[in-house]
């Protein structure tokens, strides 16, 4: 990571953040319907005009959903025809929640994040699952995509897309969380909304085949320590992987959510590494090279790698520590007034299973246990929930998650005592403390440092 | 490979497939099947493996070939140039390819520490190996060998890492000592909070 140039990404990443806050207030209820322009406002003019009633036709259907009429009675008339969405649904045109992308200067080199101030249990939908390209979404054909296993192994292989799917299979819902998550928040309380903050973290239920399986149709010669994985990407994207987790619970994974992964995820085919930062995930992956050594690529010397103050940078950090981020009330929210209210939100280690997740709202004073929803999976966003009588007075939520291992997510304090603040980004990578929600006496939410 | 060293590498591979499974997490998913080889897949041919590259640290498999500094220079105003700035300092798109020494030790949020080829890359095999791989950005992996030796030539020479005499190859590719070459600490020590 350039500092200086994701500095200046900052500001576009804090409006492109202030858009879409825009956007979703013009359509949220209430608001006065969009203005019609283009063809489509020819279209329905010409429509109103026919049936001389002030049709309502909003400018353009939020992505995934579909715009259609809204009767002023839906029993008095008959509904949509079967089968009209051509056998793939889409979600309510009153269902607005979208990834919105980080300002970067290119938009092949990009990243988008998940709204988890919507989301509900633990499953990302697919079409919400962050998102991080360094070259682009790679279009391919799988019926002309192979895997190639090479390097320190006994029988070099090829595997074509329907080898790959006669493989034994595994199932495991599990997180994967981009490293960079929250590298805004540092230095300072950046950006508005835990979509913002906190949404380069997504679950989904992944399908696909155990690397150790593949790599035992190979068979490894004595020396073997690491593995290349190579996208088909644009940017040809490669990490080391050391073999011992390839041997472990890694896995190459084909299905996403019960259906084929999306392109944006790797399309046909991606690495899966449960736990480790997502950049390790190879996607649209196409090869692996067994190696004595790692090969020190450019996303494991010159990106990936946390620079601390005494100018040392720590490299092969894998592992995503234990989160956790309360998603309502979340900041740019505001509560209507005292009251009950259910605070939740989401608690995720990539070292196993979460065992407890407190919560305080006098900004760390006090804690009690909040309800962990099962089943707890390990390595697994895990929803948490917690009653709360507010009081209308101010406010400082926080969340605190331990996981199996006995870790207990730090505050960012304990965090920047450790590895200093080398520049306002601090280390950029691996930001895992306690995130701070400030409520005001007017219900207002915003992002804190407390 | 004596039959003797084939058994001892199964070996080795299956204790370490044995080794992991003893701390994996007992509730990871596991295949219904994982006993012998099951015999999927064909075998590529070496022309198919030769498409493939990279690079590690100590330079092996450089591909042959040669690039100075004047033809670095050219090829970069011709392709580089546009996103990397006329002096290598980096535009909007392009990153900074150099200056920034001396800037890595810094503990002041106020003061961004400059991360360049030069101030920060530990290993110029890396720089060969993601210039043939990735770029330029708007024709990833359009460059000959010989113009990636020259880029590399060229982008050392100005960041005064090698001299702009010095003519790159895979053996002097190899020999270059970057500055931050120590820089790197691994393993990870985290949990580093308590």
């Amino acid at each position: 990571m350039n500092d200086e140039k994701t500095l200046r990404r900052i500001e576009a990443m804090i409006e492109a953040e202030a858009r879409y806050l825009a956007q979703q207030k013009a359509r949220a209820p209430g608001a006065p319907p969009p203005r019609i322009t283009g063809r489509r406002s020819f279209l329905a003019a010409a429509a109103a005009g026919a049936s001389l009633l002030p049709t309502i036709v909003r400018a353009k259907a939020p992505a995934g959903a579909v715009e259609r009429a809204v009767p002023a009675d839906p029993t008095k008339e008959q509904g949509t025809p079967t089968n009209d969405d051509g056998g793939y649904g889409s979600r309510s045109q009153f269902e607005t929640e979208t990834r919105w992308r980080f300002g970067t200067a290119t938009r092949e080199s990009s990243w988008t994040m998940t709204p988890l101030e919507t989301g509900m249990g633990v499953i990302t939908p697919s079409g919400l699952h962050f998102e991080r390209h360094h070259g682009g979404i790679a279009t391919i054909d799988p019926s002309r995509h192979s895997l190639v296993v090479h390097g320190m192994v006994e029988q070099p292989k090829k595997y074509s897309m329907a080898d790959i799917r006669r493989f034994p299979s595994i199932s495991r819902t599990m997180f994967i969380e981009c490293s960079g998550n929250g590298l805004t928040e540092w230095s300072k309380p950046t950006l508005k909304t835990v979509q913002g903050t906190h949404g380069l973290t997504s679950t989904s239920e992944w399908t696909g085949v155990p690397l150790a399986l593949v790599l035992k149709e190979s068979g490894l010669k004595p020396g073997a320590k690491w593995v290349l994985a190579e996208g088909a990407d644009a940017a040809v994207m490669t990490r080391s992987i050391p073999l011992e987790k390839c041997l472990d619970d890694a896995f190459i994974a084909y299905g996403q959510n019960g259906e084929a992964i999306r392109p944006e995820q790797g399309y046909p085919i991606r690495l899966v590494l449960p736990g480790w930062e997502g950049n390790t995930h190879i996607k649209w992956l196409r090869r692996l090279e067994v190696s004595d050594v790692p090969f020190m690529t450019r996303e494991e010397t010159s990106k990936y790698t946390d620079l601390m103050p005494n100018g040392t940078a720590r490299q092969f950090t894998f592992v995503m520590e234990a989160k956790s981020v309360i998603t309502f009330p979340s900041g740019d929210m505001r509560l209507p007034g005292p009251g009950f209210y259910e605070v939740t939100g989401l608690a995720w280690s990539g070292r196993g299973k979460i065992t407890r997740l407190e919560v305080s709202a006098d900004g760390g004073k006090t804690w009690a246990d909040a309800h962990l929803q099962g089943p707890v999976l390990p390595i697994c966003h895990t929803r948490f929930r917690f009653p709360w009588f507010w009081d209308g007075k101010p406010a400082v939520l926080q969340s605190r998650a331990t996981d199996e291992t006995g870790y207990v997510q730090p505050t960012l304090r304990q965090l920047v005592d450790v590895r200093g603040l080398n520049g306002p980004l601090g280390s950029i990578y691996h930001l895992n403390a306690i995130q701070s929600w400030a409520v005001a006496g007017d219900g207002r939410v915003t992002n804190v440092h407390a | 490979m004596s039959t003797l060293n084939r058994t001892t590498a199964l070996a080795a591979a299956l204790a370490l497939v044995a080794g992991c499974a003893a701390h994996r997490s007992a509730e990871a998913p596991q295949p219904a099947y994982s006993g012998s080889k099951l015999g999927l897949g064909s075998t590529p041919t070496s022309a198919e493996l030769a498409h493939y590259f990279s690079y590690p640290a100590d330079g092996r498999g450089l591909p042959p070939g040669s690039g100075s500094y004047a033809q670095g220079q050219k090829v970069y105003q011709a392709k580089c140039m546009a996103c990397h700035g006329e002096k290598l300092e980096g535009t909007k798109i392009g990153d900074k390819l150099i200056g920034g020494r001396g800037t890595l030790v810094n503990n002041s949020p106020a003061k961004p520490p400059v991360k360049t080829v030069e101030s920060y890359w530990p290993y110029a095999s890396t720089l060969f190996d993601y210039v043939k791989r990735s770029m330029p950005f708007n024709a990833p992996g359009s460059l000959s060998d010989d113009e990636v030796y020259a880029l590399a030539a060229y982008i050392l020479g100005e960041a005064n890492i090698v001299p702009k005499g010095q003519t790159m190859n895979a053996a002097a590719l190899a020999s270059v000592q970057m500055p931050n070459r120590n820089g790197f600490v691994s393993p990870d020590p985290r949990p580093d909070v308590h």
